[in-house]
């Protein structure tokens, strides 16, 4: 091993500094978010309490905050179990080659090209001429899965290409049909990039604004939500909401690695 | 039916429903805009006949096509610091963090805040930037100015910082990946024929990396290209972009207008991508 040069030393400091440009701020509302009731909205701090978290849940001029995060909840696992069923069946289709498989490649991937303001004006005007009423779980479940999908199916390319046939051959040899293989080879051995897959997507809904921002109908998904109410707050309130939002995503990755990381394993035993 | 044509026809079963998300969600929706671009506006909603006033009017209003130079201006400079910030985050990670497992935890660390909300993580800048914030304090602390400094928040400044801060992930993640692919023995190989630092950076490890950065840039194009609500919550009302125009026109219910907007960014947006991907052969990277 080379001696750690000041390259080295450079580079790790400006490493750093990337670190805290990522996370200070969020860190920042963190802390401003347990302020006293008489707490504002910069530094410094007046007085510790957990008020403002409290705030959050009280109906008031707030805003509504459970319902929709009901909502985005309810939304994120859906999206999250649809990415998952879509990618796995083009996944399997895509271990062999076939006519079209290039276009259907790139009109997935065009879907992370195309800027995401297009997809929420294109799906609006389609569902005006059509005469349909936009609402979150229509239109708005169209937009999240042009987000969600593309970037399941990235990763199941992935995962098939490092997957070993011998095992599924095995089973096929020994008179065991597609529907039999898929359910007791295939699945248990993609299952924990699948758990993987089910919580990115959940996150990449749960906190997708731009492209649902112009068709979520009458109620608001949580991002909406919070960001109408942006420019009407002025407590420490609007931080806790952000602070506990922040804390569930946090949670959720959390989950996500350490599964992830205890299934590969066993895997492997 | 044979064994040989069931096969064919399973695959294109297992294709269709990932295929039909995207004709009903995303090509007929980007059909629909380049229609309705088309289509006249009688005052309250839109009217199937044709017209090309939409794009003449574009064209010739002086605010509009400054509104496309503006947003032009955003792309290039979030572009510009995304590039050089993740390419040296890259760099560090794939070549100075020498253990695997810091390696994962420490690009893990560059990652998660891309799964939480952009919405929040522009809010937490106020306390930061705002007129009392913590930078303006200190500045002030320190007798370097006698009044705040006004232009951190709610200026071009704060909008491409704020661009900058979201979108970075999108450049670091494939920068690392092609780095990451870079054979060691080339490095090796190049110093043991005598190659300077740079030399070996210059003509082994900027090369390889290219594919990363053309990814990176595209991805990075198409993100602020239609930007609405950084410059919306970061400039503050004042500053103007082509998706904040789009969502405009769109509240005033003027489809056909927004529509030709749309079609405009959406031309301009793939002649960026073409043209990255003319200098830059990405397909090994796929």
């Amino acid at each position: 091993m080379q001696k750690r040069s000041l390259t080295f030393y450079l580079l790790a400091a400006f490493f750093g500094l990337f670190v805290l440009f990522l996370y200070g701020p969020m860190l920042g509302i963190f802390i401003l978010s347990l302020q006293g009731p008489e707490g504002g909205l910069t530094f410094p701090m007046k007085g510790f309490s957990f008020y403002w978290l409290g705030q959050v849940f009280q109906e008031q001029r707030v805003g509504n905050f459970v319902e929709p995060f009901l909502r985005s909840l309810f939304l994120g696992l859906v999206i999250a179990f649809l990415s998952i069923v879509v990618s796995v069946l083009a996944g399997l289709a895509f271990r062999s080659r076939f006519r079209g498989a290039n276009a259907v490649f790139y009109l997935t991937i065009s879907s992370l090209i195309v800027p995401s303001v297009l997809i929420s004006l294109g799906i609006g005007i389609v569902f005006q001429v059509l005469d349909l009423s936009t609402d979150w779980f229509s239109s708005g479940l169209g937009a999240h899965l042009t987000w969600t999908v593309p970037f399941a199916f990235l990763i199941m390319l992935g995962i098939f290409n490092r997957f070993d046939p011998a095992y599924e051959e095995a089973a096929k040899d020994l008179g065991a049909s597609d529907v039999k293989t898929f359910w007791e080879i295939i699945f248990p051995l993609i299952l924990p990039s699948l758990f993987g897959i089910f919580i990115l997507g959940f996150t990449l809904s749960y906190d997708e604004f731009t492209r649902t921002s112009l068709i979520s109908g009458q109620d608001n998904t949580l991002p909406l939500e919070i960001f109408g109410m942006t420019t009407n707050v002025t407590s420490p309130a609007l931080y806790a909401l952000g602070t506990l939002t922040t804390l569930f995503s946090f949670t959720m990755i959390g989950i996500a690695i350490f599964a992830y990381g205890r299934m590969a394993r066993r895997q492997q035993e | 039916m044979t064994a040989k044509s069931w096969k064919g026809l399973e695959t294109y079963l297992l294709v269709a429903p990932q295929t039909l998300i995207f004709l009903l969600f995303l090509v007929l929706p980007i059909l629909m805009i380049f229609l309705v671009s088309f289509w006249q506006f009688n005052g309250y909603s839109m009217v199937p006949a044709f017209t090309l006033d939409n794009y003449t009017s574009i064209f010739t209003s002086s605010v509009t096509v400054r509104t496309f130079l503006n947003t032009f201006k955003y792309v290039f400079l979030t572009w510009f610091f995304t590039l050089i910030i993740g390419y040296l985050v890259a760099y560090f990670l794939a070549f100075y963090v020498k253990d695997q497992r810091w390696q994962i935890i420490l690009f893990l660390v560059c990652t998660v805040p891309f799964w939480t909300s952009n919405i929040i993580r522009m809010i937490s800048w106020v306390p930061v930037l705002g007129k009392e914030g913590l930078v303006n304090q200190l500045l002030i602390n320190l007798g370097l100015v006698q009044q705040p400094v006004e232009w951190l928040l709610y200026s071009d400044f704060a909008i491409v910082l704020g661009m900058v801060h979201l979108y970075n992930f999108f450049m670091i993640a494939p920068i690392f990946n092609s780095l990451m692919r870079i054979d060691r023995n080339l490095i090796t190989a190049a110093q043991d024929m005598g190659a300077s630092g740079f030399q070996t950076f210059k003509e082994i490890i900027l090369p390889l990396s290219a594919p990363g950065i053309a990814i990176g840039s595209i991805f990075i194009v198409t993100l602020v290209m239609g930007e609405f609500v950084t410059v919306r919550m970061m400039g503050g009302g004042q500053s103007a972009s082509v998706g904040k125009l789009i969502q405009t026109q769109i509240g005033s219910l003027q489809y056909p207008l927004a529509a030709a907007n749309a079609v405009i960014l959406l031309l301009v947006t793939l002649i960026l991508v073409m043209g990255i991907l003319r200098v830059v052969d990405i397909r090994k990277e796929l």
